[in-house]
């Protein structure tokens, strides 16, 4: 398809849905059944089986013509994780069925992988899931979990052959949020409010229709879950200055008194490293336009997490007898994940997060000593155990 | 006038061309065949005899000399990428060649749009590889503030690339202005200097007043030629320096993996493992930088992008990189221990040179001060 064909194809979709008249939810799955919403997926399944980085023009013509746009910061678990692990391994029914509403954003997604008692180990973790006639039957315990309180759907690992060694006995599921069984309790944070929830799994029936992949195969999937993650969080497009550098800049421009030599010296230095990340950013994103996601996605949470716990600390001290206030500590549940949105306090608290969801810095650095520079694994005292008989 | 770099560019290509591979491994083989680091090494004994048969392969051979002139002048008229992906091989042998300071650096300076027509006498004979041309200016000179003779001459400390000039591009504060002379090496004194890096050595330069009257202008009203000159050096040292930083985590990680102590792999110590990514990851993102300075330098960054998107992709691009290539030579040392320290292992080419580049065509502190100019982060006495 040409980039004239790609063009005359928007061109259609505007002219036979108004955005200025069509209702938002309309004009959205419109767009999706013309193929326009990930345009690299294949037809009939929102996308056209182009190249990722076609994309771009398709976004840009659209917001020019005033189009609704889907909130992606409000479903970014099913957009970033869900969707392309439901790609990849699910069965053609499960496509049709999952994809154009986690798309519009009719059905939100949130991730049951954490657990108390496995966290950086994920594979230890202890849901159980127990076959009953043509489904499934689960019982156990996530924490962690982002946006729960708002989702429909989840993806989930659970454990389905305790006699196997850990990462052989699990499989992912598709769990409906509205179950019966399923309980959500607010998680408070460090800042105040509660983004994370616990998610405690009583007797939770899923249909055998709702797994994915093989059964025993949980870890595979997850595994390309998780990349997807780390990509999705230091992979995503930013302008420059976006995020908390552009935070703290506008702050040093905006205020000269509070302005010092040691606090310059360092944000300098920090405008150079978040233009670097952003231009690294960009590099990746090409890459990834010719392929999976890697594990060079891990390299760029980690250069996030870093940046942002390293600039709003510095935004605090350049803010002196302000940095010293907090907006609000009331217990709110918001209905996104927000990084930047509050003030100074709040996101010098929440950056702590950065380095520690998705995967801790100190397991992706891991992740690249292993699986990019060919580095030993670390010992594992559990391997080829059953996971029933590793200590807990 | 200046544009405002708050805006975000459009993205450039940043992944490797197939034509730039195959400059790559041409460059690739040639420093295989003869730039065994033992004679490198040499360098720091005075024997420099692995230059100039390693340059003539190089400039003449491979046509390198002539990668960054115009066609019209016998060049091949390529792109600052192109030259990136040179500097990047270059650096990662520790190449002792004057390919930076006299076919980027001179060369940059010889096709700015104020140059003369005796400039390009010059540059055909740099474009041919028969002669190298170098900057007279401290190598630690930054775009910025060019020290600058008088018209009575005087000498010049720290030259990068003299000892193997046959001409010297001199900067003049004349009547008229700031103007480059090209002065023949013969009349005038280049005294070779024990330096920190003898692979890139520096001299000590003195010309008269009589050599630089005789010398003929090859740049007029030259301020702005040599800050865009020493901008597109600093941007390319930055390949350079990439070059240097995927050298050290190569090496490094390749011993780590054979190195036992305890009973293991060394490599598999996880305090180790994790020094290594972060290495990686710091190496990702200079190959990124310095790829977009090459870049836009060679392009620019779209219609909107004026050029003070290139003289920002070339001050971050080098302070980052300056920083980054130390770390990963002083890395290679620590983590290959006791034998790093030796004479005949290569880490302390790498080391040296990593060092001297941080320092040299500004230091990270004076790209800073042009970033934060262009940024609008201004000081805070600024006010």
């Amino acid at each position: 398809m040409t980039a004239a064909d790609l063009r005359e194809r928007v061109e259609r979709l505007l002219a036979e849905h108004d955005p200025a008249t069509t209702d938002r939810l309309d004009f959205l799955r419109a767009r999706y059944d013309a193929g326009l919403a990930w345009v690299w997926f294949p037809e009939g399944l929102g996308g056209l089986g182009l190249a990722r980085g076609d994309q771009g023009p398709v976004d840009a013509l659209l917001a020019e013509a005033g189009a609704p746009g889907n909130h992606p910061e409000r479903n970014g678990i099913g957009l970033g994780m869900a969707a392309p692990t439901i790609l990849r391994f699910g069965t053609e029914e499960q496509k049709k069925r999952f994809l154009r509403p986690l798309w519009t954003g009719e059905e939100i997604w949130c991730q049951l992988f954490s657990e108390p008692g496995a966290g950086s180990d994920l594979a230890g973790l202890a849901t159980r899931a127990v076959p009953d006639g043509d489904g499934w039957v689960v019982n156990g315990q996530k924490v962690w979990t982002s946006g729960a309180h708002n989702a429909q759907l989840a993806i989930l690992v659970a454990r389905t052959d305790p006699d196997a060694p850990k990462h052989r006995g699990l499989t992912y599921f598709l769990c409906d949020m509205t179950d019966p069984g399923v309980e959500v309790r607010p998680l408070r944070q460090i800042t105040g409010e509660a983004e994370f929830n616990e998610v405690f799994l009583n007797d939770v029936r899923i249909p055998d229709s709702q797994r994915l992949g093989e059964v025993g195969q949980g870890w595979l999937v997850a595994a390309a879950t998780l990349d997807n993650e780390r990509v999705a969080i230091g992979g995503a497009a930013a302008p420059r200055e976006a995020g908390m550098i552009g935070k703290v800049a506008r702050t040093w421009r905006e205020r000269p008194e509070l302005r010092t030599t040691g606090v310059h010296q360092q944000l300098v230095e920090s405008w150079v490293d978040a233009e670097v990340a952003r231009v690294t950013g960009v590099r990746l994103r090409q890459k990834l336009a010719q392929g999976q996601p890697g594990p060079e996605g891990s390299a760029m949470k980690l250069v996030f997490a870093g940046l942002a716990q390293r600039l709003s600390g510095l935004e605090l001290e350049l803010l002196a007898e302000d940095g010293l206030r907090y907006s609000d500590w009331t217990m709110v549940r918001p209905d996104r994940v927000d990084f930047t949105g509050r003030d100074a306090g709040y996101r010098y608290l929440r950056a702590k997060g950065n380095s520690i969801e998705g995967g801790t810095s100190e397991i992706l650095r891991n992740v690249i000593a292993e699986r990019v520079l060919g580095l030993p694994g670390e010992h594992r005292v559990d391997k080829d155990v059953p996971w029933k008989e590793i200590p807990r | 006038m200046s544009t405002n770099v708050l805006a975000t560019p459009a993205d450039v290509d940043l992944l490797p061309t197939q034509d730039g591979e195959d400059l790559r491994a041409a460059v690739r083989s040639v420093l295989a065949a003869q730039c065994d680091p033992t004679a490198v090494i040499a360098c720091y004994d005075g024997d420099r005899s692995v230059v100039a048969p390693l340059w003539r392969a190089l400039a003449v051979d491979l046509g390198l000399a002539g990668l960054l002139v115009p066609e019209e002048h016998g060049g091949h008229g390529a792109t600052a990428r192109d030259a990136a992906v040179v500097l990047e091989e270059l650096g990662a042998a520790v190449a002792p060649v004057p390919f930076l300071t006299s076919s980027v650096l001179a060369t940059g300076l010889l096709a700015s749009p104020t140059a003369t027509d005796a400039a390009a006498e010059v540059l055909t004979a740099l474009a041919a590889g028969e002669q190298v041309a170098t900057l007279v200016v401290p190598w630690s000179t930054g775009p910025g503030d060019v020290p600058l003779l008088g018209s009575d001459g005087g000498a010049v400390r720290s030259v990068a690339g003299a000892v193997e000039a046959d001409v010297l591009l001199v900067p003049v504060a004349a009547a008229g202005g700031t103007e480059v002379r090209a002065v023949p090496v013969a009349a005038a004194e280049v005294t070779g200097v024990p330096s920190l890096d003898m692979t890139r050595q520096l001299a000590d330069v003195r010309v008269s007043a009589e050599a630089l009257a005789a010398a003929p202008v090859v740049v007029a009203d030259a301020d702005a030629a040599l800050t865009d000159a020493l901008t597109l050096g600093a941007a390319l040292l930055a390949s350079e320096q990439a070059g240097i930083i995927r050298w050290c985590v190569t090496t490094t990680v390749a011993y780590l993996k054979e190195r036992r102590q305890f009973g293991r792999v060394v490599g598999g110590f996880q305090a180790l493992k994790h020094r290594l990514a972060d290495l990686y990851v710091e190496a990702e993102q200079a190959t990124a930088a310095a790829t977009w300075a090459a870049a836009t330098a060679a392009e620019g960054a779209g219609p909107d992008a004026g050029p003070d998107e290139a003289r920002l992709a070339s001050a971050v691009a080098a302070s980052y990189c300056s920083r980054v290539a130390v770390h990963a030579a002083e890395e290679t040392v620590q983590l290959h221990a006791g034998i790093a320290m030796t004479w005949e292992h290569p880490a302390h080419l790498a080391l040296k040179r990593a060092k001297s580049d941080q320092i040299a065509l500004g230091s990270p502190e004076q790209h800073h001060v042009i970033v934060a100019d262009l940024a609008r982060l201004p000081g805070p006495t600024a006010g």
